[in-house]
């Protein structure tokens, strides 16, 4: 197994999910009409987070808060050899007229955030939606898509592979970039 | 990621356990989509659906249809009673001809048993069977087995009794493959002329005694007396059949436990089972039915989701 080269360590992890957070309460202020939707797998890590400190800071503990799963919307669908496999979606309310925080690991060609907005269509016409990421692969985009907040900005050819690490999955914050990704 | 071992679903005979295993993850995934304010999602939206029924069918087809449409696929439906097959086509020269207009799937229920085999092994296309004879019917022993594993948790040593026209259905034999290999045990039970000898083989326990297999089992899927199939008589009247074989309240109420009723209709209500015992607490059968959908929508996105040959 190749070593990553660390991009993001512990301390100045959380305080990038500690910034992200209060710049988002700077901006939005209000959160009554609002929800926080983690993209399945890898997002729901880092919208836990965001979730859980946003109600502590604000003190409101009722925002709304779901997992969604992209899997169907996919537009890879069939370039594999064997199926994807989906994961649960857990949303129990529906966006129509809210204000909605995506939220994703790693933003690189946007197309899983493409299929997100379809995925969320199904659950209403939402007011207002943003795009929060912890690694924004800046130069490696296939669709006019950008972050509205970004916890890093990663400069990086195509070949190689940036990895998020949680504490609670993988034992240890970190943001690691390879080379290459691993088959 | 998992992979499904076959390019076609003809038989749970020819289906490993983690395939069944992967369709109920992914079932599970359906079910969500199904129950949600807008129930469709695009992923099949590039494919075509051929659906054949060359025997009459409500449920299965509806179901199969459903799913197909809630996955975005384009479908095509054909019934063999408005076809050329009354013309004399044979079975390969139709298909043929449906898929030469570009179809990547094919749904087929058809009277003769290896109907869906035979084709696999002329034509390109995924094949479903929905039914062929009296030999399998995969989806709704699969649906069955689901609906199983959501009302008890867990289908490994549990009890199931197959009670009923064992002879005749399609859906004992597929059922008795998809439990076994689940881990279940599986007693089949009815008049002597309609459980075969062979049944015995299959590992299963054979019992012509309805009381005592209800107090055995934990789930009893009752089937219909299939009257079309009756050629010669196998018991003397339906009144006796009932009298004997048929699932009642007081029967089920002098148990000293509850059981969970199922039934993959069309009922013969007052026949195989009554009214009251279909329409009750312990019965599943609409569960059944909403399942089916999930679980065919599960089967039709794995065998689309390989990449194509």
């Amino acid at each position: 197994m190749q070593a990553g080269k660390n991009l993001l360590a512990r301390e100045r992890f959380s305080l990038t999910i500690e910034r992200l957070c209060n710049q988002l309460i700077e901006d939005w202020g209000d959160f009554s009409n609002a929800c926080v939707i983690g993209i399945q797998p890898r997002g729901v890590a880092l919208s836990n987070r965001i979730h859980q400190r946003l109600q502590e800071l604000t003190g409101n503990s009722h925002i709304e808060y779901g997992r969604l799963d992209i899997t169907f919307y996919r537009d890879d669908f069939r370039m594999y050899d064997t199926p994807l496999t989906p994961h649960p979606t857990d949303m129990d309310f529906l966006v129509a007229g809210k204000k909605v925080l995506l939220v994703d690991d790693v933003l690189y060609t946007g197309r899983t955030i493409q299929a997100a907005l379809a995925a969320l269509q199904h659950y209403g016409r939402p007011g207002v939606v943003e795009l929060l990421v912890l690694v924004d692969r800046r130069f490696n985009r296939h669709l006019p898509i950008q972050a509205d907040y970004t916890g890093l900005v990663v400069d990086a050819l195509d070949e190689a592979y940036v990895k998020v690490h949680w504490k609670e999955i993988h034992g240890e914050d970190e943001v690691l970039l390879f080379d290459k990704k691993e088959r | 990621m998992k992979s499904f071992s076959t390019r076609h679903l003809i038989g749970i005979k020819n289906i490993t356990e983690d395939d069944i295993q992967l369709i109920f993850e992914t079932a599970d995934n359906f079910k969500e989509v199904i129950n949600r304010p807008i129930k469709k999602v695009p992923s099949l939206r590039d494919i075509t659906v051929a659906n054949l029924f060359f025997e009459s069918s409500t449920r299965t087809r509806v179901s199969f249809e459903l799913a197909e449409r809630r996955l975005s696929a384009d479908i095509v439906n054909f019934t063999a009673s408005s076809s050329s097959v009354s013309k004399g086509e044979t079975l390969l020269d139709t298909v043929n001809n449906i898929l030469a207009m570009k179809v990547d799937m094919v749904v087929m229920r058809h009277p003769a048993p290896g109907a869906c085999v035979y084709l696999s092994r002329h034509i390109p296309a995924n094949i479903i069977n929905a039914g062929d004879g009296t030999h399998e019917h995969p989806t709704q022993a699969l649906l069955d087995a689901y609906s199983i594993r959501e009302t008890l948790g867990d289908i490994a040593g549990r009890k199931v009794a197959i009670i009923g026209d064992i002879l005749h259905s399609r859906v004992a034999l597929s059922n008795v493959f998809c439990l076994k290999k689940l881990g279940a045990r599986v007693r089949v039970c009815g008049p002597p002329t309609l459980i075969p000898k062979y049944y015995s083989e299959l590992g299963v326990e054979v019992s012509h005694q309805v009381r005592e297999t209800l107090q055995w089992c934990d789930v009893a899927n009752v089937l219909r007396i299939q009257l079309e199939r009756q050629d010669i008589k196998y018991f003397p009247s339906l009144r006796e059949y009932h009298q004997y074989f048929g699932i009642t309240r007081e029967m089920l109420d002098s148990l000293d436990k509850e059981i969970v009723v199922m039934h993959p209709g069309p009922i013969n209500r007052g026949v195989e089972i009554t009214s009251d015992v279909a329409d009750s607490r312990q019965s599943i059968i609409l569960q059944q039915v909403e399942n089916g959908v999930a679980v065919r929508m599960a089967v039709l996105y794995l065998l689309a989701g390989q990449k194509s040959q």
